[in-house]
C-alpha cells in the first residue's frame, strides 16, 4: 500500500488524463452526433444518406481499430497531433454515432400530436425542431445519453494502447515497475473508475430529475 | 421514423429540398474528394500498399485472425451466458446475501472498463499464481462484462415471462427450482434471443481488445501486415470492411430472429405480445 501511497500524484495524473479525454471527447461527441441526428431526421435525402452510412460503418466497427486509424493512420496522412489530440478524435468519432442514435430515439419519442400540432400552426421544419421536438427530446434523451456517456468513460482505457497516459495505462506500467504492488493498485485504479462512473449516474440522474416535468 | 417532422412537399418545399439536396449533396462530395485527395497525396493508393492483399500469405494472416476473433468471441458468449444466468438468478434469489453478492458482481464489472478487466487478469491474475496467457486474459475480461450485462438482459427476461405462467406452474406443485428451471429460463431465452445475438456483435468488436495485450486477433494480425509493408490505413481498411460484414450479418441474423419470433408469438396466442426488451447499453460498449 505504501507504493500506491508513493506514487498517488502519477496514479492521480492519470484520472485527470482520463477525466480530460472523457469531457471534451463527451462535449465534441454531443455536438458532432446532434448535428448527425439532425440530418437524419430532416428532409434533405443526401445528409439523411450521409448520417445512416456514418452511423452504420462506425457503429459496426471496434473502436480499437478507430484508434489505429487516428493514432497510426493520420501521421500516415501527414496529419501530426500529439497522442492525447488523436485519443480524443478516435473517441469523439466513435461516440458521435451513439451520441447520433441516442438523439434520435429521444426525437422519436416526442408526441406525434405535438409535431402535427406544431406544423399545423405553420411552424417549418427548422422552427419545429428547434422550438418544438429538440426541447422536449433532450428529456427523453438523457437517459440512453447517460448510457453513452458512461461507456465514453470506460472506453477512454482503449487509450492505453495507444501511448496515452491515463488511467489504464498508469495501472500497467506502475504494477510493471513492482510487482507486489499489483493488487494495491489494481483496487485502486477499479475504486477511481467507480467513483468517476457515480459521477456520471448522479450527473445524468440530477438532470433526469430537474427536466422531469408532470404531463 | 414513425413521425414525420414535416409535411408533404408543396412546390415550394420541393424546391428547397431540391437546392438543399444540391448544396449539401456538393458540400458531401467535395468533404470525400478532400479526403481522397489527402489519401491519394500522402500515397494511400499506391499498388504495393493494395496488393499484398491478393498474396495468400497475407489472406492467410487475416484468416486466422479472424477464426481467433469469433473464438474468442464465441468462447467468451457461452462462458457469459452461463455466468449471466447464475448472476441474474442470483439477483432475483429469496435469499438477501446471494442478492447482495450477485447485485454487487453485476453492477461492479459493468462499471469497470472492460480493458481494465483484461489487464486485471493478463497482469494481477498470475500474481495470485493463476496462469493466463493473452486468450484466457481477454476470455476472462469479457465474460465478467459481458456476464454482468447478460445478467441484467436476463432479469428482465425472466421478469417479462408473465406472472400467470409462474403462478401456474407454482398451483401445479412445482417447486421454486423448477419453475425457474422449466418455466421462467425456457421463456426467457426465447424472448432474449434477439437481444444475445446483438450482443455478439458487441462481443466480435470488444474481442478486438485482444490487441491490447497480443492476442492475435483480426486487428492485432492487421498489425502484423502494416508494421511490415506499412500500409497501415490500406490495412485498416480492409479490416473494418471484414468486421462490418460480420456485424451486419450477425444484426440481420438478430432481426431475423426478432421477425420470426413475434410472428410465432402471435400465432400462437392469437394475441400480439410486445415482448422487444430494452437492452441496458448494448452496442455502445467498445
Amino acid at each position: 500500500m505504501d507504493f500506491v501511497w508513493d506514487q498517488r500524484e502519477v496514479i492521480l495524473g492519470g484520472f485527470r488524463t482520463t477525466v480530460w479525454l472523457a469531457v471534451t471527447a463527451g462535449v465534441l461527441s454531443t455536438v458532432i452526433g446532434t448535428l448527425l441526428a439532425i440530418m437524419r431526421v430532416g428532409p434533405i435525402p443526401p445528409l439523411r444518406w450521409a448520417g445512416a452510412t456514418y452511423v452504420i460503418l462506425v457503429r459496426n466497427i471496434p473502436l480499437t481499430l478507430v484508434f489505429v486509424f487516428s493514432t497510426f493512420g493520420l501521421p500516415r496522412m501527414e496529419i501530426r497531433l500529439s497522442f492525447v489530440a488523436f485519443a480524443i478524435i478516435a473517441l469523439t468519432v466513435y461516440h458521435s454515432a451513439f451520441v447520433c442514435e441516442a438523439v434520435r430515439s429521444g426525437i422519436n419519442a416526442v408526441d406525434a400530436g405535438e409535431i402535427e400540432a406544431a406544423r399545423s400552426i405553420g411552424l417549418p421544419f427548422r422552427r419545429t425542431l428547434s422550438l418544438v421536438v429538440l426541447p422536449q427530446a433532450f428529456r427523453a434523451v438523457i437517459p440512453p445519453l447517460g448510457n453513452v456517456y458512461n461507456a465514453l468513460l470506460k472506453n477512454t482505457s482503449v487509450a492505453v494502447a495507444f501511448s496515452v497516459a491515463e488511467a489504464s495505462s498508469i495501472f500497467r506500467r506502475l504494477s510493471n515497475d513492482d510487482a507486489s504492488a499489483t493488487w494495491p493498485l489494481l483496487l485502486t485504479t477499479a475504486v477511481g473508475y467507480i467513483l468517476l462512473a457515480s459521477l456520471v449516474f448522479l450527473g445524468v440522474r440530477f438532470l433526469e430529475r430537474r427536466s422531469a416535468v408532470s404531463r | 421514423m414513425t413521425v414525420a417532422l414535416y409535411d408533404a412537399p408543396g412546390p415550394r418545399a420541393r424546391r428547397r429540398t431540391l437546392v438543399g439536396s444540391l448544396i449539401g449533396g456538393a458540400a458531401l462530395l467535395l468533404l470525400g474528394a478532400l479526403v481522397i485527395k489527402r489519401l491519394s497525396d500522402t500515397g494511400q493508393f499506391r499498388g504495393e500498399f493494395w496488393e499484398p492483399f491478393g498474396r495468400a500469405g497475407v489472406q492467410r494472416i487475416l484468416l486466422r485472425g479472424l477464426v481467433a476473433t469469433l473464438k474468442a468471441a464465441g468462447l467468451a458468449l457461452v462462458l457469459a451466458l452461463v455466468l449471466g444466468v447464475v448472476l441474474a438468478v442470483g439477483r432475483l434469489s429469496s435469499r438477501r446475501s446471494v442478492r447482495i453478492v450477485s447485485s454487487t458482481a453485476v453492477q461492479g464489472f459493468r462499471a469497470l472498463p472492460l480493458v481494465f478487466l483484461i489487464l486485471f487478469a493478463f497482469i494481477a491474475l498470475p500474481e495470485l499464481g493463476i496462469d493466463t496467457g493473452p486468450f484466457s486474459s481477454v476470455v476472462i475480461g469479457l465474460t465478467l462484462y459481458n456476464g454482468a450485462v447478460l445478467a441484467e438482459i436476463f432479469r428482465a427476461g425472466i421478469l417479462a415471462v408473465p406472472r400467470g405462467q409462474v403462478e401456474a406452474a407454482y398451483s401445479i406443485g412445482l417447486r421454486k427450482g423448477s419453475v425457474l428451471r422449466v418455466v421462467q429460463l425456457p421463456q426467457a431465452v426465447r424472448i432474449m434471443l434477439p437481444a444475445l445475438v446483438s450482443q455478439l456483435v458487441v462481443l466480435v468488436k470488444d474481442s478486438a481488445l485482444g490487441f491490447i495485450v497480443a492476442y492475435p486477433e483480426l486487428l492485432r494480425s492487421g498489425r502484423r501486415i502494416y508494421t511490415n509493408i506499412g500500409n497501415v490505413i490500406p490495412t485498416a481498411m480492409v479490416i473494418a470492411a471484414i468486421y462490418i460484414t460480420i456485424n451486419l450479418i450477425l444484426s440481420g441474423v438478430a432481426a431475423w430472429i426478432e421477425a420470426r419470433q413475434r410472428g410465432g408469438w402471435r400465432r400462437r396466442s392469437g394475441v400480439p405480445v410486445e415482448m422487444s426488451l430494452g437492452v441496458p447499453d448494448a452496442g455502445v460498449a467498445t
